[in-house]
């Protein structure tokens, strides 16, 4: 994995910079043995590994501020991190930059009912939101699979969905306000309990920008009451054409259900020799679907999905009869990544998103690539919004496998992008897809984002190397070739 | 009168842009024309009229998404939509009898331009959130696009949220995807009346706290009420509380029952139906009840809802303002006295601690040159504007100062 050449001025220093690091958060919030560092090598993305110089963990945004401004004094690369689940390596260390871990800002500082909205620290878990006022009948609302150990400003970082964004929304969705830091030690304050951030929407740039511009330090989401009750169904296709077509009919029909996965054959048969959650093992598709709201409405619903399931030719449905029998069917779901681990020494995720009408083609593309490049492919994808989630089953052991798998993975997401998709729906770009996204986007696309990089970080300093393929001075971006003249169309009505 | 330019396709904006650089001339865009009073004037030599590009151009129901030219009348938009059965979630409002013009007239960049939402919004998210993908020209009259034309994308920055918003000063868009949804099967508006400002702020916060699922929560004060011409309000004599539900049939019936029981002994309730319900909640998306006095002022405050009463209450006398409440609490559309400042110092004053920001909507043009249109920055987000607003339009050409002076 190419990346930003170190800077040997920099490197030179290190041992100076780790003192002044630590009179900023004291020595023993500052990691800088090589044994310890090891903890800090990679993500949720392994595939590619680097130590960082050093690793500094501020309690503080005052520290934060302090830590950004050494590092932008000195010329030295910082790389946010925050609970190092990201699958796509956007947390992955420069040999010479600070890794600036949050973890340790890990308060939630209040919960506001009246304004239904809780303001917390970067550091505190996606779950542990939930967990501070589900005794009080509310939620957060989005829920990626990592939710126990994910990190509320890593999900900013990379708007993290979840199973339930179908109708509940993505992180940029769910936020009200932030506050941040800039390289240059500004703390910019956007949005707050209020619905609507004012001026220029910074709040919904910073989500999913992948801690290139700014660092969070403070997050305000908002929370929902919890809905009444909820039902999943499982419903079992003997093809994946059904169970796309049925996805298309169910929302055709107005239906936006909480949750709509599928499931392919080789995920349903892993998923459940480890966790038997009673799905159907004879079928090549398994749809979960899940309805919630008032009682009357998800007895409705389930109604109506169970006779579009019919009409498309299901051959197995069950409706959960309580939360225990609900969770099971989750289980397998939730576990598919990990199912996937006890079937194959190595998994590789992949993350497109894709229009749903594609959906059968697609896959059967998929099958197509699996077979020339004779590995074998898992997917579970949330279908209900197009987000695909391949697993590329490979052994790191074999030599050229992994390399094999790479390759695979990039046609898989050139193949989204040529049917009208995306190469990342909830896992971000980081160092996996950034060499991809020409694919994509043009340079002239990818001069823009960069500008607006260089109005946040005009050093190029909070963490270089990932999204784009290309780095790019921000004078070199900043430069205008301007023509003299008339109006090039004389054709043009005027008036 | 400033010249107008036309251009009718991506490539000719950028040539138009280009050169307005090369002639240092500045540019004003528009569209349908219908929110030229929104945000301070803009000082251009040059209109650059885009609503040439007013083609629909892809709609997939079961994508539950659409492509339209970024002029496109929004009433083009939403029939497209209702043949089937589908609906902008977020509701815009149509300005027009706001600003003395007629309705019907605007499209839908301009809509996403000033990233404007509806009492749904309440429930269902702003317009900025179903922005999925755009193409746009910036100040370099460069074509650029961002996001796509699926809802869950995380491929690069999301410059779809940026441009929402931007009034126009960052790009010209020309090309704009939208998240769509189902519409609902049927709709409920329960009523109750008599509350103060206070009671209400508090049923408000009750009926959103619950789960049935509310996708209005409005109060107007008797004085605004009466100005109605749904009858069951104008004859009421009273303060009255809105609140809507919608959905499946069978749901929406549930919920409306258990939401008069909840509010039973409140104050004395009524339900409004089909049209009612329909004609109520187009009243307090548009603003109706302020169009047929141009000479007073209108603030549009972003507050945390459960402030709202209190901030409200703080107003200073001789504004003679008239409050009314949307999103819970969350938005509060203000009228004042025409005054030469639009009583500034008084409205942003009432803010205070809490948080929250003020937007004058309408004021006379020598106002909105002498008295911040938008809710002033402080040192460091003004900073970061002003390189944003650099990152897109160096040379300053597109509606120069239309939020900001200098931006």
């Amino acid at each position: 994995m190419r990346m930003p050449e170190p800077d040997p001025a920099v490197l030179a220093q290190a041992v100076r910079v780790t003192e002044e690091l630590s009179r900023i958060v004291g020595a023993e919030s500052v990691i800088a043995d090589a044994e310890r560092l090891r903890a800090y090598e990679c993500d949720g993305f392994t595939a590619h590994r680097q130590r960082p110089m050093v690793v500094a963990l501020p309690e503080t945004t005052e520290q934060v501020v302090r830590i950004l401004k050494l590092c932008q004094r000195i010329g030295a690369k910082v790389v946010p991190r925050g609970a190092g689940t990201g699958l796509s390596g956007g947390a992955m260390p420069l040999a010479d930059g600070v890794t600036l871990g949050l973890a340790k800002l890990n308060r939630i500082l209040d919960i506001d009912y009246p304004n239904r909205c809780v303001v917390v620290q970067p550091g505190v878990t996606n779950l542990a939101i939930t967990e501070a006022v589900k005794a009080d009948g509310f939620y957060y609302a989005p829920d990626p699979s990592s939710q126990l150990a994910c990190s509320i400003g890593g999900n900013v970082a990379e708007n993290s969905g979840g199973v339930h964004c179908l109708k509940y929304g993505l992180t940029t969705n769910n936020i009200l306000g932030l506050e941040a830091v800039l390289m240059s030690g500004d703390v910019v304050r956007v949005g707050g309990r209020h619905m609507e951030a004012e001026g220029y929407d910074f709040l919904g740039l910073l989500a999913g920008s992948e801690g290139l511009l700014a660092v969070v330090t403070e997050v305000t989401v908002r929370i929902l009451p919890k809905a009444p009750s909820a039902k999943a169904m499982l419903i079992g296709f003997p093809t994946v054409e059904q169970a796309g077509a049925c996805v298309a009919a169910v929302i055709g029909a107005g239906i936006i259900p909480a949750g709509l996965e599928i499931m392919d054959e080789l995920a349903i048969e892993a998923a459940e020799n480890f966790v038997h959650a009673g799905y159907p093992l004879d079928v090549e598709a398994l749809l979960i679907a899940e309805l919630d709201g008032p009682e009357v409405e998800v007895e409705h619903l389930v109604g109506r999905v169970q006779a579009i399931a019919n009409e498309k030719g299901a051959v197995s449905v069950r409706v959960s009869r309580d939360e225990a029998e609900r969770d099971r069917f989750w289980a397998g779901r939730k576990a598919a990544f990990s199912a996937a681990g006890r079937i194959s020494p190595d998994y590789y995720v992949m993350d497109g998103t894709i229009p749903r009408a594609r959906l059968a083609e697609v896959l059967g593309r998929i099958k197509g690539l699996s077979k020339r490049y004779g590995l074998r492919v898992v997917n579970v994808f949330h279908a209900g919004d197009g987000n695909l989630h391949p697993l590329i089953l490979y052994d790191v052991s074999q030599p050229g496998e992994l390399a094999k798998t790479e390759e695979l993975g990039a046609e898989i997401l050139r193949l989204c992008v040529d049917v009208g998709g995306v190469l990342t729906g909830e896992h971000g770009v980081g160092v996996e897809k950034r060499d991809l996204m020409e694919f994509m986007f043009s340079a002239v696309d990818l001069d823009q984002q960069q500008r607006v990089k260089c109005a946040f970080d005009p050093g190029g300093l909070l963490n270089p190397g990932k999204v784009f393929p290309k780095l790019r001075r921000c004078a070199e971006l900043g430069q205008m070739h301007v023509h003299q003249g008339a109006l090039p169309f004389p054709d043009l009505p005027r008036f | 009168m400033a010249e107008v330019i036309s251009p009718g396709n991506p490539g000719e904006v950028g040539e138009a842009i280009a050169w307005a650089i090369g002639g240092e001339r500045k540019l004003e865009v528009r569209a349908g024309g219908t929110k030229r009073s929104l945000g301070r004037p803009v000082a251009a030599d040059v209109v650059l009229d885009v609503s040439r590009l007013s083609r629909l151009q892809a709609y997939e129901p079961e994508e539950l998404v659409l492509t339209a030219e970024a002029a496109t009348p929004l009433g083009a938009v939403e029939a497209a939509l209702a043949e089937h059965g589908q609906q902008l979630a977020f509701e815009p409002p149509d300005l027009g009898s706001l600003y003395g013009l007629p309705e019907g007239g605007a499209t839908l960049g301009g809509v996403m331009a000033c990233n404007l939402s509806g009492p749904r919004r309440v429930k269902a998210f702003a317009a900025r959130d179903h922005f999925l993908g755009v193409k746009a020209v910036n100040g370099r009259g460069e074509v650029f696009k961002a996001g796509g034309r699926v809802v869950k994308n995380v491929t690069g920055y999301d410059l779809c949220k940026l441009l929402a918003g931007s009034h126009g000063t960052l790009a010209v868009m020309t090309e704009i995807t939208i998240k769509v949804t189902p519409a609902p099967e049927k709709t409920r508006t329960v009523l109750i009346f008599g509350l103060s400002d206070g009671e209400a702020i508090e049923a408000l916060a009750r009926a959103m706290h619950s789960s049935h699922e509310v996708s209005g929560a409005a109060h107007l004060p008797a004085s605004l009420a009466a100005r109605s011409r749904v009858a069951y309000l104008s004859g009421a004599n009273a303060a009255v509380t809105a609140l809507r539900v919608e959905g499946f049939g069978p749901s929406v019936l549930a919920r409306c029952g258990a939401l008069r029981e909840a509010f039973n002994g409140t104050g004395p309730l009524e339900e409004l139906h089909g049209q009612n319900s329909a004609l109520l909640w187009r009243e307090i998306r548009d603003l109706a009840y302020f169009a047929d006095e141009p000479e007073r002022a209108v603030w549009r405050l972003c507050v945390p809802p459960a402030e709202a009463a209190v901030l409200v209450a703080r107003l200073p006398e001789k504004l003679g303002a008239r409050p009314y409440y949307d999103w819970a609490g969350g938005l509060i559309w203000l009228s004042v006295e025409g005054a030469e400042d639009a009583g500034e110092p008084g409205v942003r004053g009432a803010l205070g601690k809490a948080g929250g920001h003020a937007l004058l909507v309408r004021a006379p043009e020598t106002v909105r040159r002498s008295v911040p249109v938008f809710q002033p920055q402080d040192d460091a987000l003004a900073a970061l504007t002003a390189r944003t607003k650099q990152s897109f339009d160096p040379c300053h050409v597109l509606n120069p100062g239309r939020m900001y002076n200098g931006v």
